[in-house]
């Protein structure tokens, strides 16, 4: 009977092998291993091209100056078609291999990530969300292993309120603002945000849903006519923004009163809306352009080597080419701080990627010996802050390019930040996770 | 020459009618059984759990719901996404709300709770059919997941709407290994399993059918249309909203409403239409092939693509994947147009005749 077992479970591994699935495959001695849920098909195929086309150029460029002091860099790319259940199926076909030496895990979708922060939190990999996911992982007491790097929603929807409050002399008050956005998980995170910014600035808002897909917006827009608002925040994903764009030309609303999210200020959201989208404003964290200098050398230096990932260049230097590019640096920057605590060229643990994702400092003379200066702002991150930064910088499109318009403008931390630990808290309560003492962290 | 019922003479009427008459049969469940519930948790590692077996499962179960109304009761729905997301949230509120309500009285109430929104969207079938009732049933799909988008309520007043679930634990006992909530999985999936292919051999299940075959008939002989097509619409609906209760509470851990889109109720749709509609069996077949093909083409092609030295990227792979996925579909739709389970019936009724031909 023993032996029966055994058989069946040879039998077994045998085809678990065959599929290459379970056997974590022998690493060389100092190597770290990037998992890359990416999508390249489906619907937001496009962006996530771009985006992990920066991404892996990054770790080619890093991999071709010497790794990370000496560590080389390895990676495996898995296709999610941005569907969670996918997503999951990746991350558990991938966790085996990540064990030993993971990099911060990307999947640049909100569904993946919010599925994905207990399972990493289980398996002790770093988990990064920039620029989406679950935002009150900012409270890193209740989230050890998430990290929304750089900046949150919340954040920057109260950084364009900051932004917009300039314009006017300081202040928004008897100011009538539409927050036209993407009627799911997504474009609701900033309304509280946006709500406190207005009880405090004293501005009426306007909250406008737009079902998804959101290529038809001809009620919302009538309603926008019919309020004439002193500004519109665009909070909008894919086809959304170019339609917003193009019937807000129709409607005869100047876009130089609407302003966009990160996600509505890419290439290809103004590029197909064509002359509609002239003078359109939207925030970022990272230029987009080849003239920041690390972008220039990648170029020269990965596309000169044949290494390029990305098939069609005329990517390059696009925001969302730029952003991979940022999440690679703060990703590898995050390894470099782990290693010079403990052990330079050695290949990092998850938990001690984490403790370098929690005391990253990325200031502006790191940046600058990066050579990226001006690409994304400085971050320094804690147990208490896991986002570092919280700042956006705005830009206008000009009709063949993105033009910045500001320097870094940060949003209100002391309103937003309780808004995070308030979420934390019952989000630990509801989970039955006990806070740790971030005062007791080294 | 193994697989014959000849010699098996039933003396009671409870022998006549059990759920499997042929002794083989029995064997062979009770032996699947045995290999799922002790030989898969011994060998099976967590990527097999969590990314292969527990999903089968769940959705085996959401296929097997929608197999109970559009196999058996002949309407077809197309909100079945809907209902699974009503037995998500439903679980996730009365988990939330409830101060130390067991975990299993929740999934029950969350699909007696999707049985009763099921029966509210299954009205229209008194009087449409066909196709007509699958767009009614469209309607349930996009009004409950705007629903739960609209009432921040429902979300227990998430910012965004998306839930995370709170970890479930039975007795003091936590299921947080991924065997362990395999074998929480399995063992609803099981008895819920054997508990409709009673149903549709009994009373009802026969009532159903003939409903199915023709609906005037069916009144002329006595039974009541009203009765049995609601009572289609809320058992089904009540599986599917076990098995989206599941889908977030063993499975993913966190679900959003846009989760449950219109695509998940067509995923199962094909599940049981490749599967083979009407049959329990049917629901399992299919579901494994719907979930589990791709993941085993996403896997070996690349290796496939290595081993032959063919210049493929990731992207280019995802497309082949979906072409040979396509193409195995209508290849099988072809061949066997009652689907995965007809095939296995065949094979055994050629079972029952060999070595011999006739």
């Amino acid at each position: 009977m023993v032996n029966k077992y055994k058989q069946l479970a040879i039998a077994a591994s045998v085809a678990a092998a065959c599929l290459g699935v379970t056997l974590p495959s022998a690493q060389a001695a100092e190597e770290q291993f990037f998992m890359l849920p990416s999508y390249r098909v489906g619907p937001y195929g496009a962006n996530g091209q771009s985006w992990y086309g920066g991404f892996i150029d990054y770790l080619s460029y890093v991999n071709m100056k010497g790794g990370i002091d000496g560590v080389q860099v390895t990676w495996d790319e898995c296709e999610t078609e941005y569907n969670n259940a996918k997503g999951v199926e990746c991350y558990e076909r991938m966790k085996a291999k990540a064990q030993k030496a993971p990099g911060p895990i990307h999947v640049m979708s909100t569904g993946i990530s919010y599925a994905l922060v207990d399972k990493t939190a289980a398996d002790k990999l770093p988990l990064a969300m920039m620029g989406y996911g679950l935002t009150s992982a900012v409270d890193g007491s209740v989230f050890p292993w998430a990290f929304p790097l750089v900046t949150t929603y919340q954040m920057q929807a109260s950084a364009i309120i900051k932004f917009l409050k300039d314009r006017n002399n300081g202040s928004l008050a008897g100011k009538k603002i539409v927050f036209l956005y993407h009627d799911s998980a997504y474009g609701k995170e900033p309304i509280l945000a946006l709500q406190a910014e207005s009880r405090l600035n004293k501005y009426s808002l306007i909250e406008i849903p737009v079902a998804h897909p959101g290529n038809e917006q001809g009620a919302q827009w009538q309603r926008i006519r019919q309020e004439n608002p002193d500004y519109v925040i665009l909070w909008g994903w894919g086809v959304m923004n170019m339609t917003a764009l193009k019937t807000a030309q129709k409607m005869g609303f100047s876009r130089e009163k609407m302003v966009g999210g990160w996600w509505s200020g890419s290439e290809e959201d103004v590029v197909p809306a064509g002359d509609a989208a002239k003078g359109y404003m939207s925030a970022t964290w990272n230029v987009s352009g080849k003239n920041v200098p690390l972008i220039a050398d990648i170029e020269k230096t990965v596309y000169g080597g044949g290494k390029g990932n990305l098939k069609d260049t005329s990517k390059l230097g696009t925001i969302l080419y730029n952003r991979g590019v940022s999440a690679a640096v703060l990703s590898v920057e995050a390894i470099r701080t782990a290693q010079a605590r403990y052990g330079k060229g050695k290949a990092m643990s998850g938990e001690q990627v984490r403790w370098g994702l929690e005391n990253l400092n990325l200031t502006e003379a790191r940046l600058k010996t990066l050579g990226a200066t001006g690409l994304l702002p400085d971050v320094k991150t804690s147990c208490n802050n896991h986002e570092g930064s919280g700042k956006v910088k705005m830009q206008q499109w000009d009709g063949t390019k993105w033009v910045p318009l500001t320097d870094w403008i940060e949003g209100n931390k002391a309103l937003i930040h309780p808004l995070f630990q308030a979420d934390a808290a019952k989000y630990a309560k509801e989970k039955g996770i006990k806070p740790r003492d971030c005062s007791k962290e080294k | 020459m193994f697989y014959r019922e000849t010699g098996q003479f039933k003396t009671s009427y409870a022998a006549d009618q059990q759920i499997f008459p042929i002794r083989q049969d029995r064997i062979g469940v009770i032996l699947l059984l045995l290999v799922a519930f002790i030989v898969v948790p011994l060998v099976a590692g967590n990527y097999w759990f969590n990314a292969i077996l527990i999903p089968f499962l769940i959705f085996s179960l959401a296929a097997l719901g929608l197999n109970i109304l559009t196999g058996y009761a002949g309407q077809l729905s197309l909100g079945s996404a809907a209902f699974m997301a009503v037995g998500a949230y439903a679980a996730y509120n009365f988990q939330v709300r409830v101060e130390g309500m067991p975990i299993l009285v929740s999934f029950i109430l969350a699909g007696l709770t999707a049985a009763g929104v099921g029966i509210l969207f299954g009205l229209p079938s008194l009087r449409i059919k066909g196709f007509y009732l699958a767009v009614a049933t469209l309607a349930a799909q996009f009004f409950i997941v705007w629903c739960l988008t609209k009432f921040p309520y429902l979300s227990n007043n998430s910012s965004s709407g998306v839930i995370s679930v709170p970890g479930v634990e039975m007795l003091g006992f936590k299921f947080d290994t991924p065997q362990s909530r395999y074998l929480l999985v399995l063992t609803i999936v099981v008895v819920l399993a054997l508990l409709a292919k009673n149903m549709v051999r009994s009373t009802t299940g026969r009532a159903w059918m003939a409903v199915r075959d023709m609906d005037v008939a069916a009144e002329v002989i006595g039974i009541r249309l009203m009765r049995t097509k609601l009572l289609a619409f809320a058992v089904s609906s009540f599986y599917c909203g076990v098995a989206g209760a599941m889908y977030a509470f063993l499975y993913l851990g966190s679900v959003e409403p846009d989760g449950f889109s219109l695509d998940l109720s067509f995923k199962i749709l094909f599940m049981i239409i490749v599967g083979g509609v009407g049959s329990v069996l049917g629901s399992f077949l299919g579901a494994a092939f719907i979930l589990l093909l791709p993941i085993f083409l996403d896997i070996s092609l690349p290796a496939l693509a290595a081993a032959l030295h063919l210049p493929f990227d990731g992207a280019t792979v995802s497309h082949i994947q979906l072409m040979i996925f396509g193409a195995l579909i209508m290849f099988f739709l072809i061949v066997e147009p009652h689907g995965l389970a007809r095939l296995w019936q065949i094979g055994k009724e050629k079972l029952r005749l060999w070595p011999f031909p006739h």
